[in-house]
This record gives C-alpha cells, sequence and structure tokens, in this order.
C-alpha cells in the first residue's frame, strides 16, 4: 500500500521543530532563500510552479491556489495585502492547530512565499482567540524568524521586503469567512460583504488582498523544495497533495493524520484511525467539517477523500475534518445540534440566513422531543430551498446542506420520531 | 491619585504600537479590547468608554463590536470561565451530559455564575480540538482534553485552589503502520 510507506511533511515526528535551528538544520527557509535570491524565480514563476502543483485551497472550497493567486492585480505602488486564515472553527476540524504547534515556521516560510509570489506589503495572521495558548507560540516562533532576518524589511538580503502580523480573534466562526475575515480586521463587526468586488480587487481597507488557509500555505515551501512536478505526484490526481485529516467522534485513534489526499474513506476509519471505539458498527461518516452532508455506512464504499470522488457520492471534501459516528448515535439530536450552531453563528444580515438557521432549529427542536409531524421533514427540506444560493456568503448553504441530506439520508430515523406516540400525551402547558 | 478606569504609561505605549500595525485607529479595537478586557476582567460601560476614548471611536461602535463577539465579556463573569464544548464531536462524546453534570456540581444552570463569583458556567460552540474531546476552555485560553466526570470534579477542585491546569500538547497520534512498511521495504 503506497500510504503506508508516506512519510508526514506538514507535521514531520522532528523533536522541536517549533525551534527555528531545528527547523534550519532540516532545510527550513531553504526554499524561501531560494526564491528570493535565485533570479529565475521571478513572482510569476511562483505562481506558475504552484498552479502547474495543482494545489487545492484547505480551508474548505479547495479552490485552486495559484490560480487565486494570479487574480491580483499589477502592484501600483500602494499596500497590498496577505491574510492567513487560520481561525479554525468549523465543527470536526482541528488540524490547523498542530501546524501552529509543531511546525510554525513552515506557515511562516509558506505565507513569506506566498507575499512574494502577490508582492504583498503586509501579511496579517488571523488566528481566532480561543488558542490563546497557540497564539503565544506562533509569536515566539515569528519572534525568532524576524531576529534571523526572515520577516521585516532586506528579507535575505534582498530587496524584499514585508510586515508580519498575528491578529487574534474573539470568538465568532463567521470570521473564518474571507470578507468577515477582513471586517474583523478591520476593527469592525464580522458581517461577510457583498461580493463582487473580490478580496483581489478590494480587500483590506480596500486593497488588492489574497486570502489563504494556514494548511493551504504550509504546502508552499514543500513545492518550492521538491518541485511541482513531485507535488502533483501525491495522492489523487485532481487534488494533489498532502493532507491534514482530522478524524473524531467514535473512533479508537482520533487526532491529525496526515497522509496523501484521495485516503479511502474505509482505511481511514479503520486502519488509520484503529475502528469504531467499542467494536461498534459504524453509522455515518461526515467526511469534512459540520457542513458537509453526512454518509451512511453503506455509502462509503471506495469512497476517496478528494473533491471528485466525493461529490460523486454526494457530499464534500470541506477542511477533512472527518467525524466518525457509531450505531447508537441520535442522528436527530447530532442534527440538531449542528443547526444550533449555524443559527448561532449567523451574521443576521441576510434574512434567509436569519431566520431560516432559526426555523431548522425549532422544528429540530420538536421532532428531537418527540413533538414532531411527519409533515415537518418536507418542511425542513421546503426552508433549505429557501436558504441554499440566496444569501451574501456561504454560511446558510452550510447550515442548509447537513440537514437536506441527513433528513433524506436517515428519513426513516426522522419518520420514526415523528410518528404519534402510542401513550396518550397529556396537553402541555405553553411555556 | 490614579483614575479608577485609565490604561497606564506603558500601556498607551503598547498602544501606539498596536496603532502602528495598522493603517487606520480603528482596527486597532479588538487587540485593545482585549487588552482591557485582560486589564479589567470584563467590559463594562466605563471600560467601553475608555477603550473608544482612546482611540476617539463612538462608544457605540465600540460595544457593538464587543457584543458581536463571544469571547468579549459584556457582563460581570467569575474568576473561572468554563467554555464547556457541546458541538458534534464534543457533544456525540457525551459533552451534554458533562454540561449537566457542571451544573449540578457547581449548583448554577448554563450561563450563570456561582454566588462566590468562582465559576461561570458555559457552553460553547466547537473549540478547534475535537479530536481529544470533549474539551473545555478556562478564561478563554487554557484547554482542558478528553474530559470525564471524574476529570472535572479534580478540575474544580484545582481550580478552587486556585491551581490553573498547566499548557497540554496534543501529541501528533502514532502511526503503527509506518513500522511495518519499513520492515518489508
Ligand atoms: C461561513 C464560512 C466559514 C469559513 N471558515 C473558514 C475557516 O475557519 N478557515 C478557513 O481557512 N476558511 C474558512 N472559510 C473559507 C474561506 O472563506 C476561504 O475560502 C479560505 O480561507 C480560502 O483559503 P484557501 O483557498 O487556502 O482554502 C469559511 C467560509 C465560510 C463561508
Ligand atoms: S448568509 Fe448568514 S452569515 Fe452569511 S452574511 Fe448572510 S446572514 Fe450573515
Ligand atoms: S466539537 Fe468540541 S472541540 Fe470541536
Amino acid at each position: 500500500m503506497e500510504w503506508k510507506r508516506y512519510r508526514a511533511l506538514l507535521l514531520p515526528p522532528i523533536p522541536n521543530l517549533r525551534d527555528i535551528s531545528v527547523y534550519e538544520a532540516h532545510g527550513g527557509y531553504e526554499a524561501l532563500r531560494r526564491v528570493l535570491t535565485d533570479p529565475a524565480w521571478s513572482p510569476e514563476r511562483l505562481i506558475e510552479e504552484v498552479k502547474a502543483s495543482g494545489l487545492r485551497g484547505r480551508g474548505g472550497a479547495g479552490f485552486a491556489t495559484g490560480l487565486k493567486w494570479s487574480f491580483m492585480p499589477p502592484p501600483d505602488g500602494r499596500p497590498r495585502y496577505l491574510c492567513v486564515n487560520g481561525d479554525e472553527s468549523e465543527p470536526g476540524t482541528f488540524k490547523d492547530r498542530q501546524i501552529l504547534e509543531y511546525n510554525p515556521h513552515l506557515l511562516i516560510e509558506g505565507a513569506l512565499l506566498a507575499a512574494y509570489a502577490i508582492r504583498a506589503s503586509a501579511i496579517y495572521v488571523y488566528i481566532r482567540g480561543e488558542y490563546a495558548d497557540w497564539i503565544d507560540r506562533f509569536e515566539e516562533a515569528l519572534e525568532q524568524a524576524r531576529a534571523r532576518g526572515y520577516v521585516g524589511a532586506r528579507i535575505c538580503d534582498t530587496d524584499f521586503g514585508v510586515a508580519f502580523y498575528v491578529h487574534k480573534g474573539a470568538g465568532a466562526y463567521i470570521c473564518g469567512e474571507e470578507s468577515a475575515l477582513m471586517e474583523s480586521i478591520e476593527g469592525k463587526r464580522a458581517y461577510p460583504r457583498q461580493k463582487p468586488p473580490f478580496p483581489a480587487q478590494r480587500g483590506l481597507w480596500g486593497r488588492p488582498t489574497t486570502i489563504n488557509n494556514v494548511e493551504t500555505l504550509a504546502n508552499v515551501p514543500l513545492i518550492v523544495r521538491h518541485g511541482a512536478q513531485w507535488y502533483s505526484r501525491i495522492g489523487a490526481p485532481k487534488h494533489p497533495g498532502p493532507i491534514l485529516y482530522g478524524i473524531s467522534g467514535h473512533v479508537n485513534r482520533p487526532g491529525v493524520y496526515e497522509l496523501p489526499s484521495g485516503m479511502p474513506i474505509e482505511t481511514l476509519i479503520y486502519e488509520i484511525a484503529g475502528g469504531v471505539r467499542g467494536g461498534k458498527r459504524l453509522k455515518a461518516v461526515i467526511p469534512g467539517g459540520s457542513s458537509t452532508p453526512p454518509l451512511r455506512a453503506d455509502q462509503i464504499a471506495g469512497i476517496t477523500m478528494d473533491a471528485e470522488s466525493l461529490r460523486a457520492a454526494g457530499s464534500m471534501m470541506g477542511t477533512a475534518g472527518m467525524v466518525v459516528l457509531d450505531e447508537d448515535t441520535d442522528m436527530v439530536r447530532v442534527l440538531l445540534r449542528i443547526a444550533e450552531f449555524y443559527h448561532h453563528e449567523s451574521c443576521g444580515q441576510c434574512t434567509p440566513c436569519r431566520e431560516g438557521t432559526g426555523w431548522l432549529v425549532k422544528i429540530l427542536r420538536r421532532i428531537a422531543q418527540g413533538e414532531g409531524k411527519p409533515s415537518d421533514l418536507d418542511l425542513l427540506l421546503q426552508i433549505c430551498d429557501q436558504m441554499e444560493g440566496r444569501t451574501i456568503c456561504a454560511l446558510a448553504d452550510a447550515a442548509a446542506w447537513p440537514v437536506r441530506h441527513t433528513v433524506q439520508r436517515f428519513r426513516e430515523e426522522f419518520e420514526a420520531r415523528c410518528r404519534p406516540s402510542l401513550v396518550a400525551v397529556p396537553e402541555t402547558i405553553p411555556s | 491619585m490614579e483614575p479608577e478606569y485609565a490604561f497606564t504609561a506603558e500601556e498607551l505605549a503598547r498602544i501606539a504600537e498596536i496603532r502602528r500595525r495598522y493603517p487606520t485607529a480603528r482596527a486597532a479595537l479588538m487587540p485593545v479590547l482585549w487588552m482591557a478586557q485582560e486589564k479589567f476582567g470584563w467590559l463594562s460601560r466605563e471600560v467601553i468608554e475608555l477603550v473608544a476614548q482612546t482611540l476617539s471611536l463612538n462608544p457605540a461602535e465600540v460595544y457593538g463590536v464587543a457584543t458581536f463577539y463571544t469571547m468579549y465579556h459584556t457582563q460581570a463573569c467569575g474568576r473561572y470561565v468554563l467554555d464547556l464544548c457541546t458541538c458534534l464531536s464534543c457533544q456525540v462524546l457525551g459533552a451534554e451530559d458533562l454540561l449537566r453534570h457542571l451544573e449540578e456540581r457547581l449548583g448554577v444552570r448554563d450561563g450563570q455564575t456561582t454566588p462566590d463569583g468562582l465559576f461561570t458556567v458555559r457552553h460553547t460552540e466547537c473549540l478547534g480540538a475535537c479530536g481529544s474531546g470533549p474539551v473545555l476552555m478556562i478564561n478563554n485560553r487554557r484547554y482542558v482534553h478528553r474530559l470525564s466526570q471524574e476529570r472535572l470534579d479534580q478540575l474544580i477542585e484545582e481550580l478552587r485552589q486556585g491551581r490553573m491546569p498547566e499548557f497540554a500538547s496534543i501529541p501528533l497520534p502514532e502511526r503503527p503502520w509506518e513500522q511495518e512498511a519499513s520492515s518489508d521495504s
């Protein structure tokens, strides 16, 4: 099996890798030095290399990274920005924090390379506020990089310079949405902006801005070090590279596993994560964070973790944060909790999202309490119809997808909960 | 005498340094709210006004931002704020039962503070540590992983004695298949 020979590159098991000397001793910052000092490595060439590698964003949407960088307009002498998305708040997702803790210099090097490619003058790393302990450690790494001349003016004694700051969030999932993240850095409530214009045209403070996920940027030094060709041969052809699979829920060995893209879901559960806890049977898998539609146990045979395979199976890759659910799981309660999450996190700007997420919660709560009506299931699907594709940002879709697909794929379980009880229930007193 | 609500000269110097990171004063708002909350415990009306004045912003705008984000306390809270994750992965590992246990143990409901002012209990959304759930965060910072009722009881005792748990890394999981792969190559 190919995957058994795969050696981790994003999170290699090297003690103290967060120390810059250890990182440098293992080839760290060589890619940056090479790109900045070899005239053959123009920003355009770096963008071409990343395009050729096939790297796709790891923040959830899976957009081609090199292509995104190429959307930046030509420099006009005024500031332009790179934002690093370390908000990591999609339930089931806990991978970026491991990079911050174990390999922060890889992220710093990747962000510097990206800043060079898009000719950014400043980098803002947005990290969720809850990661306070990890932010402190990341800032230490950043100080080390500054002290060695990798951050600031004249990096590696070249003309290239970039400012590098950390911006600490304060608890709001919506800050992970790219335009909301920029509003938040600007010191405002994190309300997503209407698009277009896209960030490359009008981003932070109205200036051209590119935004990438932490794990996405951590891949960039690997591409420069080993070449686009080498990189594109890892894992699934159309979605290549190493992936940090975060596996949680009812498995024996949960955690963040680095492996090639395109891993079979069954292998991840049974061989990598040690199988379902307590020898129970599998009921469902949420492949890539709470917004990705769940797959029933009988739907996962042969399905691999890459955009194409998951789309064909009726789900999505998302953040590769896989939640494994055993046979005893109450899907109604799980779905209710997911709906509560999106309702709590809706910023409230769009009516279909603000009201829709609230209705979903109300109806699901009713079903969970045994007071649902059979017609409620169709009502849930109708509300999803009213939410999908009708709002400023994709949070409303992220809330609707799991509802739609869980109700459809576990319909019997929902119907059973909506059948009137055989035991007469006394009139409830309205609260 | 120093006024009750003021930043020291050192703190003002830090604020000036923060302001230099951004092209607008407005953008310094979140970091300065963090500073203020750490200094004063929570963002009372007076603190909001101090922050607004320091950054030349309208207090209403500052209040609007402070209330948008769940980690800013716009109400007084206990010495230890316990945020227990009950979201997806933690939920299926029993976090809702742990929340009930915590409520019973401390005699308060979700969102409330114990009468002695020591603990505030809150359920929270995903803390981004799902692989080591159920997870709890103390005072907007320290994570406690793999909770059980016993671990929660022990934690309450530790905190009562003023002992904060140490920062704990989540080790990278073992990869047993790697030995297998290298032995057959
Ligand atoms: C509601 C919502 C929440 C999001 N949360 C995150 C997040 O926490 N982290 C992240 O990297 N991307 C998140 N995204 C995706 C970002 O908007 C953006 O696509 C991504 O950061 C781009 O980086 P990439 O191309 O490297 O993946 C979110 C999107 C939406 C609609
Ligand atoms: S879809 Fe929801 S979260 Fe997104 S902008 Fe509209 S109301 Fe806000
Ligand atoms: S669901 Fe609890 S930390 Fe993610």
